[in-house]
Order: C-alpha cells, then sequence, then structure tokens
C-alpha cells in the first residue's frame, strides 16, 4: 500500500534534485529547454543551431531527459524533444515516491537485520525479544 | 549502501529496486515472513503497520492497517499469487476499507520478490508494477489532494500561533 508515501513523503529525491540543477546548470541546456517549450525541435534542428558536434547536442539532450525536463518523440525520421509532458511527470512523480518508500523499508531491513543477528549462529536470527 | 540499484520504467510503470543484505536468505525471508518482523520496517516511523491476518501461502492473504500519528487508520491488503519460501514471493498490494475488506475501487500494485544467495550475503530483487495508467494517475491525483490537505493543515496551524 501507498498512500502512507503521499503524507510522508512528498519532495523529490536527494538523487533528482541533484539531476536538475546539473541539468539546469548549462546555457546551452537552458536554451535548448527554452526552445523545447515554444517549439519542439527535433535534435537536428537544435545541432545546427550550436556551434558543436551532433553527439555533444545529443548528450545535453539526455541530461535534461534524466532530470525529466523533455522528452524524446519519434516523429516520422526526426527525434522531438518536447517538454516533459503532463504523463511523464506523474509516472516520474509516482515512481519516484514509490522509490523512496521502498529505500525507507530497505534501511529499516537493514537495520532490523542487524539488531537481531545472533553472533553465535548466523543463521537462527528471531531472536529480538 | 544497502540499494544496490534503482531502475524506473516510465513506460511500463515499473520500479526495479535492488538490495544487498549481510545475512543469509532465510533471515531476509524471515523479515517477510514473520509479522513481527515485519510490522518493523513495512510502515515508516510515522505510520507503524500491525499485520492481522498474514498468510503467505499462494493464494493466502495478508491484511493490515496503519495508524499515522493523530490515530488515523490506513488499511490494505495484499493477495499472495505464488510463494517459494526462502526464495521468492508475489503478490497484489491493495487498498482497504475500514473493515479490512478490498477497496475495488483504489489502484493495486503486483510486486515480485525474489531472494538469491550473494557475496556470502542475500540480494533481494524486488519489482512493484502498477497494473494501469489510469491507476497510476488515480493514485498521484491522491498523492495531491494529500499534499494540499496537509499544506493547508500547516497553514492552519501558522494561522493559529
Amino acid at each position: 500500500m501507498l498512500i502512507y508515501n503521499y503524507m510522508v513523503v512528498d519532495e523529490l529525491t536527494d538523487e533528482a534534485v541533484d539531476d536538475l540543477f546539473h541539468a539546469l546548470a548549462d546555457a546551452t541546456r537552458r536554451d535548448i529547454l527554452r526552445r523545447s517549450v515554444r517549439e519542439e525541435p527535433s535534435v537536428s534542428r537544435l545541432a545546427a543551431s550550436y556551434p558543436m558536434s551532433f553527439a555533444a547536442v545529443q548528450k545535453h539532450v539526455a541530461v535534461l531527459e534524466r532530470a525529466g525536463l523533455v522528452t524524446k518523440e519519434r516523429r516520422g525520421r526526426e527525434r522531438i524533444v518536447r517538454s516533459d509532458h503532463e504523463a511523464v511527470r506523474r509516472a516520474r512523480r509516482v515512481l519516484d515516491q514509490l522509490e523512496t518508500a521502498w529505500r525507507g523499508r530497505v534501511d529499516r531491513m537493514s537495520d532490523l537485520l542487524e539488531e537481531i543477528a545472533d553472533p553465535e549462529d548466523p543463521t537462527t536470527g528471531g531472536r529480538d525479544t | 549502501m544497502t540499494v544496490t540499484s534503482v531502475d524506473k520504467d516510465f513506460d511500463d510503470l515499473t520500479l526495479t529496486l535492488i538490495a544487498d543484505f549481510d545475512a543469509p536468505v532465510e533471515r531476509v525471508w524471515d523479515l517477510w515472513a514473520d509479522p513481527r518482523k515485519l510490522e518493523r520496517w513495512w510502515g515508516p516511523p510515522t505510520h507503524p503497520a500491525t499485520f492481522e491476518r498474514h498468510d503467505l501461502s499462494p493464494g493466502g492473504g495478508v491484511s493490515y492497517y496503519m495508524t499515522g500519528p493523530d490515530g488515523e487508520r490506513y488499511g490494505g491488503w495484499w493477495q499472495v499469487t505464488s510463494a517459494d519460501p526462502p526464495k521468492s514471493l508475489e503478490f497484489t498490494d491493495g487498498f482497504a476499507n475500514d473493515d479490512g475488506t478490498p477497496n475495488p475501487e483504489m489502484p493495486t500494485t503486483v510486486v515480485t520478490m525474489q531472494l538469491t544467495e550473494h557475496d556470502g550475503g542475500t540480494r533481494m530483487e524486488l519489482r512493484s508494477v502498477f497494473d494501469s495508467r489510469e491507476q497510476m494517475d488515480q493514485l498521484d491525483e491522491m498523492g495531491m489532494e494529500e499534499g494540499l490537505k496537509q499544506a493547508v493543515g500547516q497553514m492552519d496551524a501558522l494561522l493559529a500561533a
């Protein structure tokens, strides 16, 4: 059950925040983002407008993509870059919350295993009372 | 570092998490199989879980509730679809009504959990899949609603101060 995630955790994970700040810390990426919001450019059109290689522009787009700011969509022979639409944002938000919940659970499992460890016989466990 | 990797598939609405524990497989399985131990990690410290029914055999079921800081209760259930102690478990996880019966209008996720021996310890691979995008959207809306309620509650507290 997930409902408590929404009461306890409604923040981005540290990792997600790092990705976001990293993505926005570069002038070219900020420009790509602005253009994606306005005009949905193709990767090749973007590549033509910056003094850098196609691969370098692709890399910038990938960083924006990882931060959840844009998505790439195949349209004919072109790859269109769009600012993150609602569906992707939602999927990301819910899965991020699920991830946070499970990370908390794994931490608690790990603590519990340590607490109930029996140094005499490591296979028995369960001596937690 | 216990969590080794996390993979989120936004198209298939799947979370895959791999965690490594410094304990034998049987002991990690026991954290799932013993309801008193499960209670100590399933819910976060602010919302501890209480398991009332706990049968991990295939076709079996689990019912539980989590208690919030103000005593409010949130019910949940698992329907166990397959179990192979101490190696694997698969169940559907859903919301329950106040009387503990499954609430069919609420979203469910399918959880698959596998334990394998790894480097002298145990590797847990966990997959959690939303059964449809509609249901995930529903959860998200609830989350936002809850967030809004929380924010309003905080405003009330500030205004009262």
